[in-house]
């Protein structure tokens, strides 16, 4: 049980700055997400706390303790690695004990906390067998076994699904998440998935660059991005970015997209902070935000559009269409029998209540 | 029985190219053994005596103990075993702080191994003088030191090879685990680097119990190893064939055992299974 609080952190590699000033609060109990693209320092950010990376400035602490200078056994963390790291000489079950033998308890003290975590997890008929001989998700349940034997104040997972196929990753995404309810200890994920993100989080923290972009809780992220890279970032299909100007007249402001050749009328109640008229903006909207026009009217806040569909992808449950608007292409998630075939023209509503504006200049949210 | 119906049938090409490959490995082989227990005057006997009538033992025990092979045998035990320890332990330190820690930066590693682009013939004169004048000339230790020095580069660079290619994430799950440094490397680097040292331990041993030049210019009453006994065969009175063939004998029993002892070593994919599905 631990709190975590990390000030200006800088790590650099030479004249590469992967980690560059990073302010974090993380609460006891709390799991947190970190997540971002490839090379925004996530992992590093993750590997530092550890205590596998030195950290070229600022300050760690872990539970009131600075940690700057502790080697990584004595922080008292548990960390789950993306290929798992299991010894593979050694027998699922001394994997799970090898931490517990390496701080020297009693070998009776170890073997019941094994067969407890084992128990926890579902793997107690495995603890005979080595790491080559099981499957990989089972793997990934003796990497987490190991992890929570140990009883640790904090949990570091460094894309522990990544290896697994498909459907092995919602289940053992949803384990995981079962396992913070129960045991309720500090835990720090990062993930390139922004699924996994907003699913597991109770806090994600978006990094881009060695720097973090936007945090909070994951439905603030994806309602209220701070900026288009957290916008395009998070949701699947992603927002699309509609650039046009805008246009403030004295029955509101609207948005005069592409060319010139449409324009949509903002809601009323849309603050516009200091945007004069005329402004390059962003207007970002979400595929759930479109749907098939039903009603004879758009109802308030809502455009009226017509659309013809180039591209169809039919999920099942839903169905993902492209049509162009001024130009740029936007995909929409309409209920599955909306749409027969491409090339079909419908009417659609888009919802600018919810539609994100942006800067285009900063790329922050207006 | 149905995987024995159903075992795949060898063609004839693979076995006559595997038969001929044979013939051509083993047949110098079986002339060195035959020679060996041959009378002298079949050596060179026209048509060639393919078995002795009469098999003799006479040429192992004049080849060990007249021509002092036995303690050439000894010798080349005691000093081949420790050069072998030695280079394998400083060489296992080396190679794991090589690649771990990227000690010396880019070009250390790439430094060690350059000191075998020297021909050993141009240290051997500054060598031999040293020797003399520090009195490790005709001794074991001397010995032991030189092939220590002389078989790390390559030994090093193996097993800086294969501590590379084995995953960090292994010694740093260890790190997290609770073990310092120096256990990660104990409980996790090097039993998983097993199979890579036991590979250089064999190549470094076969290099030290085959060398003849360091020893032929640095050994001569008292250290003196195998391979330098048979230049003892051949002298005014004629070559001494099957003493020299008995010895060659001898000299193989040793690489023979250390062949099957770790064979199972030899064999790579301990690390199998440890990453990835």
């Amino acid at each position: 049980m631990a709190e975590v609080k990390i000030k200006r952190l800088h790590k650099r590699y030479g004249n590469f700055e992967a980690v560059r000033g990073i302010d974090l609060d993380i609460p006891d109990g709390e799991f947190t997400v970190l997540v971002g693209p490839s090379g925004c320092g996530k992992s590093t950010l993750l590997r530092t706390i550890a205590g596998l990376e030195q950290i070229s400035g600022g300050e760690i602490q872990i539970g009131g303790d600075v940690v700057n200078d502790m080697r990584p056994r004595d922080r008292d963390v548990a960390m789950v690695f993306q290929d798992y790291a299991l010894y593979p000489h050694m027998t699922v079950g001394k994997n799970i004990g090898f931490g517990l033998k390496a701080r020297k308890m009693p070998p009776a003290e170890i073997a019941s906390r094994v067969s407890g975590a084992a128990q926890m997890l579902g793997i107690t008929s495995l603890m005979d067998r080595y790491p080559r001989q099981i499957s990989g998700g089972q793997r990934q349940r003796v990497a987490i076994g190991r992890a929570i034997v140990r009883n640790p104040r904090l949990f570091l997972f460094d894309e522990p699904l990544s290896n697994l196929d498909a459907q092995l990753r919602d289940e053992m995404r949803g384990e995981i998440k079962r396992l913070h309810q129960e045991i309720s200890t500090t835990m720090i994920y990062v993930t390139h998935d922004q699924i996994e993100a907003m699913t597991l989080a109770d806090r994600i923290v978006l990094m881009r660059d060695g720097v973090i972009e936007q945090e909070g809780a994951p439905l603030d992220l994806f309602e209220r991005p701070a900026t288009m890279f957290v916008a395009g970032f998070l949701g699947s299909p992603k927002m699309t970015f509609l650039p046009g100007r805008l246009a403030r007249g004295g029955d509101g402001a609207a948005i005069v997209l592409g060319e010139g050749s449409t324009t949509v009328p903002l809601p009323a109640d849309r603050a516009l902070d200091g945007i004069g008229d005329g402004a390059p903006v962003v207007l970002g909207v979400r595929p759930e935000h479109v749907m098939r026009a039903r009603e004879d009217a758009a109802m308030p806040g809502h455009v009226r559009m017509q659309a013809t569909i180039d591209l169809l992808q039919p999920t099942g449950s839903r169905s993902y269409a492209t049509f162009r608007i001024a130009g740029t292409p936007i995909v929409a998630e309409l209920e599955a029998h909306d749409v027969s075939r491409p090339g079909e023209a419908i009417e659609v509503d888009l919802n600018l209540n919810r539609a994100a504006l942006f800067d285009a200049a900063t790329e922050r949210a207006i | 029985m149905a995987a024995w119906t159903r075992r795949r049938r060898i063609p004839v090409s693979r076995i006559v190219v595997l038969t001929l490959f044979l013939i051509f490995v083993l047949a110098p082989l079986y002339w060195v053994f035959v020679t060996s227990i041959k009378p002298s005057d079949d050596y060179l006997a026209v048509p060639p005596v393919w078995f002795p009538d009469h098999p003799t033992m006479v040429h192992f025990t004049a080849a060990l103990f007249d021509y002092r092979g036995l303690q050439g045998l000894v010798n080349s035990l005691i000093i081949s075993i420790s050069a072998t320890a030695l280079s394998c332990l400083v060489g296992t330190l080396m190679a794991y702080s090589l690649a771990r820690f990227n000690t010396g930066g880019q070009h250390l590693s790439f430094w060690v191994l350059s000191q075998r682009f020297l021909p050993p013939i141009a240290i051997i004169l500054p060598l031999f003088l040293n020797y003399r004048l520090i009195g490790l000339q005709d001794t074991h230790i001397g010995m032991i030191l030189a092939y220590t020095v002389f078989t790390l580069p390559v030994g090093v660079w193996m097993m800086y090879a294969y501590f590379r290619q084995m995953p960090r994430s292994l010694e740093e799950a260890a790190l997290v685990d609770g073990c310092t440094r120096w256990g990660a490397m104990w409980s996790v680097g090097i039993p998983l680097a097993a199979p890579g040292i036991v590979a250089a331990a064999v190549f470094i041993f076969i290099a030290c119990w085959t060398e003849f030049f360091f020893a032929l210019v640095l050994t001569s009453r008292n250290a003196f190893t195998l391979p330098t006994v048979f230049r003892s065969f051949l002298s005014f009175q004629g070559a001494q064939y099957g003493e020299a063939s008995a010895l060659a004998i001898v000299s193989l029993v040793p690489s023979i055992i250390l062949g099957v002892l770790v064979q199972k070593h030899l064999v790579r994919g301990l690390t199998l299974g440890a990453i990835r599905g």
